[in-house]
C-alpha cells in the first residue's frame, strides 16, 4: 500500500519546470571573474559616488580574506567565482515614460509568466518596477508614491538621486563582514530595490518587483534597502521565476529593512527561480542574507516567503528586535522536489524589552530533496520579557526525501518565554484516495492537500500573491507546485 | 446500471472477494449485509477503483462500460460516489472548497463550464437544507475535528452535491446515534430517484428500519450467499448471521 502510494507520488512530481524559456535581449557585461577591477568596472559603468565604490572596494578585500561557509545541511560542487560574469544589464537603457518604450520581446517575457506588466498595472494597487536580470527597466505608479513623499525605485536611481539615504542605512543591518556572500553581494551587486517612506506615511500600494536572471552565467546580486520612518507603514512584494539554464546560476542577494519607532513592514517573498532538472542538473544556487531590523519602539517587521525554487536555498531572514515592545514574525512554506536541497529559517534576535516574536515554518518535501529549517531565537540579559513561538511542521511526500529541523535557543534572561512545536506528517494514500473518489485527479489532490497544510502561512501573503502561490505550489509539486 | 459477475479482488496477496455476482438496476436500493471480515468494504473499495485492492478474476460493467479500465476519478465522474466508513481529515482545506473544486472536475470531464463562486455557494445552501447539516460545518476543514455523527452527515451533503447516479455506501450507520441515523437515512432517501441506485453496506438491520431496500444479499467469505427481499433482513437479525453461515 505504501509503496502504491509513494510511486504515484513519485510520477505526479516528477514532471519539468513550466517557467523554462529564454529571452534573447542583447547583453552589455562585464568580462568574465573577479578582481578589483572587475569591482571598479561595476561602479564606473553604473557612475556611482566615490564612497560607493570604497565600500565595494572594501567588501572586496575582505571578501577575499573569507572561506565559503560549509555549515548548512547542503552539498554542491565548489563554485569557481572566477568562472563568472559579475555584470550584465540589457543594452537599451533603463527608464521609459510608458511601457510603449520597453523591449517587446521583454514583455512577452513576462506574458510567458502569466504576470505581464500591463496586467499588473491594472492590478489595483501595484505598483510594479520589473528587473531584468540587473537593471530596472520599468516603473509604475511612482506619480502616486510621489505625491506621498515615497521613494521606490532601482538601487542605482536611488544612488543618484538620493545618495545621502543610501550612504546612511546602507550595511547597517548586514554590513559587509557578516558573511562570505553579503561580502561578494556588497563587492559586486549590480542593482535592486531602494524604498523609503517617510514619517506618518501608509504607503497606499502594495509595492512589488519581480526579479529574474536571465543572461547565461550571470550571477545575480540584488540589492533591496527599505526604511520605514518614524509611524510608517508599507507592505512589499517580490517575487520571481528564471528560465532553464544547463550551468548553475549563482544568486547571492541582500536586503535590509530597517523599522524607526511604530512602523511597520510587511515583506513577502514568492521564489520559484529554476531548481534543476529531475536528476539534479542544473538549477540556481540561492544563497541569501535579509536582515531587518525593528529600531525603534513598537516597530513590527514581518517575513513572509513562499519558497518553490532554487537548486539550493540558503536563506534566514532574520530580524533584530531592539526598540521596546517591537515585534517580529517569519511565515515560512519551503517546497522541495526532485534534487532540490533547502537549508531556510530564521533568526529572531530579541534586544529591546517586552519584544515578541513568531515563526512558522512549513516545509514540504518530495522526491530526493531535502528540506532544513534552521532557525535561532536568542534573548539577550536586557530582553526582560521576551516571547516567542515557534511551529516547525515538515510534510513528506513519498519516502526517498528528507526533512531535517535544526532550532537553537540561546536565552539569557530568566524572565523569556519561548515556546516549540514540531510536527512531521505524511500525505496518506487514504486522503488522496479521499480526493480521487470525489472526481479530483492526483495532481489536484496533492495540490489541495499540500495548499491546506500551507495554508497558515499562505494566508499571510497579499491577496494578489497569495493566488499565485497557490498555483506555485501547485506547479512545484506537479508539477510541482503541489 | 452496475453488474457484477464472478468478482475476485485480493490486498497483499490475500484474496477476499471470491467469484462474486451482483445486478443493480436503476431506482433500485440494494442493502449488503453481513459479518465481519466478509468482504463488504472491499467490495465498496473495488467499485470505487482503490488502487490497494487488485481484481484478480471476473468483470465490472457500469452504464454499460468496463469500470475496471476506469481510474478511480473517472468513476467518480461518471457518477459513482461512495461514503466511507472512515472519512478521513483533510487540514486546512475547507468542505466549500473540497466540494467546488470536486464539482468542477466532474463539470469540466462532461464538457461544462465551470461554476462560478455565486452559483456554488446558492447550490451548497439548497443542500445543507436539504441534508439538514449546520451553515458553520461547510466552513470547517474537511473532517477535521468532526464528531462520528458529522463526518457522516458531511459524507451524505456531499453526495448531495455531486448528484451520484450510483452510490455505495460503507457502513454509513456504524457509530451513530439514534438522532443522527435518522438524519442521514433521511438525507438518504430525499435522494433517492428513478434514475439513480444506492447500495448499503451495514452490519446491522437497524438502518435498514429507515431505509427500505428493493433487495437484501448477505456477504459472506466473499461470496454473496444468499439474496431476497427487506424480509430478508429482519429474518437475519432474529436469527444471526450463523444461521447463513450454517446453511452455507
Amino acid at each position: 500500500m505504501e509503496n502504491n502510494s509513494d510511486k504515484i507520488l513519485e510520477e505526479v512530481t516528477g514532471s519539468d519546470y513550466k517557467y523554462g524559456f529564454y529571452t534573447d535581449i542583447e547583453m552589455d557585461q562585464a568580462p568574465k571573474g573577479l578582481s578589483e577591477d572587475t569591482v571598479r568596472f561595476i561602479s564606473a559603468k553604473k557612475n556611482e559616488p566615490e564612497f560607493m565604490l570604497e565600500f565595494r572596494l572594501k567588501a572586496f578585500r575582505h571578501w577575499q580574506t573569507l572561506g565559503e561557509p560549509d555549515w548548512a545541511h547542503v552539498n554542491y560542487p565548489p563554485i569557481d567565482y572566477q568562472d563568472i560574469i559579475y555584470y550584465s544589464a540589457p543594452k537599451k537603457k533603463a527608464t521609459y515614460e510608458s511601457m510603449d518604450e520597453v523591449d517587446p520581446e521583454l514583455l512577452e517575457t513576462f506574458e510567458k509568466l502569466g504576470i505581464p506588466l500591463e496586467e499588473q498595472k491594472m492590478l489595483a494597487g501595484v505598483a510594479v518596477d520589473a528587473v531584468m536580470d540587473s537593471v530596472s527597466v520599468g516603473s509604475t505608479f511612482k506619480k502616486t508614491l510621489a505625491e506621498q513623499g515615497i521613494i521606490f525605485c532601482s538601487f542605482s536611481e536611488a544612488l543618484q538621486k538620493h545618495p545621502e539615504l543610501i550612504k546612511k542605512y546602507m550595511g547597517t543591518v548586514v554590513p559587509y563582514t557578516d558573511n562570505f556572500f553579503a561580502a561578494l553581494n556588497s563587492a559586486v551587486f549590480s542593482d535592486g530595490s531602494f524604498a523609503y517612506i517617510p514619517k506618518g506615511v501608509k504607503c497606499p500600494l502594495e509595492l512589488s518587483t519581480y526579479f529574474r536572471i536571465n543572461a547565461a552565467n550571470t550571477g545575480q546580486f540584488e540589492r533591496t534597502l527599505i526604511v520605514a520612518e518614524e509611524g510608517s507603514y508599507v507592505s512589499y512584494m517580490e517575487g520571481c521565476t528564471a528560465p532553464i539554464r544547463d550551468e548553475n546560476q549563482l544568486h547571492a542577494a541582500i536586503v535590509e529593512i530597517i523599522a524607526h519607532k511604530d512602523a511597520e513592514v510587511k515583506y513577502s517573498t514568492v521564489q520559484n527561480w529554476w531548481p534543476g532538472d529531475k536528476e539534479g542538473k542544473g538549477g540556481v544556487y540561492n544563497f541569501v542574507t535579509k536582515r531587518g531590523i525593528c529600531e525603534g519602539d513598537r516597530s513590527k517587521i514581518s517575513w513572509t516567503q513562499v519558497e518553490t525554487g532554487s537548486a539550493i536555498t540558503w536563506k534566514y531572514p532574520s530580524l533584530v528586535l531592539k526598540g521596546d515592545y517591537s515585534s517580529g514574525e517569519f511565515y515560512s512554506v519551503a517546497v522541495t522536489n526532485n534534487y532540490q536541497q533547502a537549508d531556510t529559517g530564521t533568526k529572531m534576535i530579541h534586544l529591546g524589552r517586552n519584544t515578541k516574536s513568531t515563526i512558522i515554518s512549513k516545509g514540504i518535501s518530495a522526491g530526493h530533496s531535502n528540506n532544513s529549517y534552521r532557525g535561532l531565537v536568542k534573548a539577550t540579559r536586557r530582553a526582560e520579557n521576551a516571547r516567542n513561538f515557534s511551529q516547525c511542521d515538515s510534510l513528506l511526500l513519498g519516502d526517498q526525501c528528507g526533512a531535517h529541523t535544526f532550532p537553537y535557543l540561546d536565552v539569557g534572561n530568566r524572565s523569556t518565554i519561548v515556546e516549540h512545536e514540531a510536527t512531521t506528517s505524511k500525505i496518506s494514500e487514504d486522503q488522496l484516495f479521499y480526493c480521487l473518489q470525489r472526481g479530483i485527479d492526483m495532481e489536484g489532490a496533492i495540490g489541495l492537500i499540500v495548499n491546506g497544510y500551507a495554508k497558515e502561512v499562505l494566508s499571510k501573503l497579499p491577496m494578489e500573491f497569495a493566488v499565485e502561490a497557490q498555483k506555485l505550489l501547485s506547479i512545484s509539486l506537479e508539477g510541482s507546485v503541489g | 446500471m452496475l453488474s457484477i459477475k464472478n468478482l475476485s479482488a485480493a490486498i497483499n496477496g490475500k484474496t477476499i472477494l471470491k467469484g462474486l455476482n451482483l445486478e443493480v438496476k436503476e431506482g433500485e436500493v440494494h442493502a449488503i449485509m453481513g459479518p465481519n471480515g466478509s468482504g463488504k468494504s472491499t467490495l465498496a473499495s473495488v467499485i470505487a477503483g482503490r488502487e490497494t485492492f487488485e481484481v484478480t478474476e471476473g468483470e465490472v460493467t457500469y452504464l454499460g462500460s468496463n469500470l475496471l479500465d476506469m481510474p478511480a476519478e473517472t468513476r467518480a465522474r461518471e457518477g459513482i460516489f461512495m461514503g466511507f466508513q472512515y472519512p478521513v481529515e483533510i487540514p486546512g482545506v475547507s468542505i466549500a472548497n473540497f466540494m467546488r473544486t470536486a464539482i468542477n472536475e466532474k463539470r469540466k470531464y462532461l464538457g461544462l463550464e465551470p461554476m462560478t463562486g455565486a452559483e456554488f455557494l446558492k447550490l451548497m445552501e439548497e443542500k445543507k437544507k436539504m441534508v439538514d447539516i449546520q451553515s458553520k460545518l461547510t466552513n470547517r476543514s474537511v473532517n477535521e475535528g468532526f464528531s462520528g455523527g458529522e463526518k457522516k452527515k458531511n459524507e451524505i451533503f456531499q453526495m448531495a452535491l455531486l448528484e451520484p447516479k450510483l452510490s455505495i455506501l460503507d457502513e454509513t450507520d456504524s457509530g451513530l446515534d439514534i438522532d443522527a441515523l435518522k438524519v442521514v437515512a433521511n438525507g438518504i432517501n430525499l435522494l433517492r430517484r428513478k434514475d439513480n441506485a444506492t447500495v448499503v453496506i451495514t452490519h446491522y438491520q437497524r438502518l435498514l428500519d429507515f431505509i427500505i431496500p428493493d433487495f437484501v444479499h448477505v456477504l459472506f467469505d466473499g461470496r454473496i450467499i444468499r439474496s431476497g427481499g427487506k424480509e430478508l433482513a429482519i429474518e437475519l437479525e432474529e436469527k444471526g448471521y450463523d444461521w447463513v453461515k450454517k446453511e452455507k
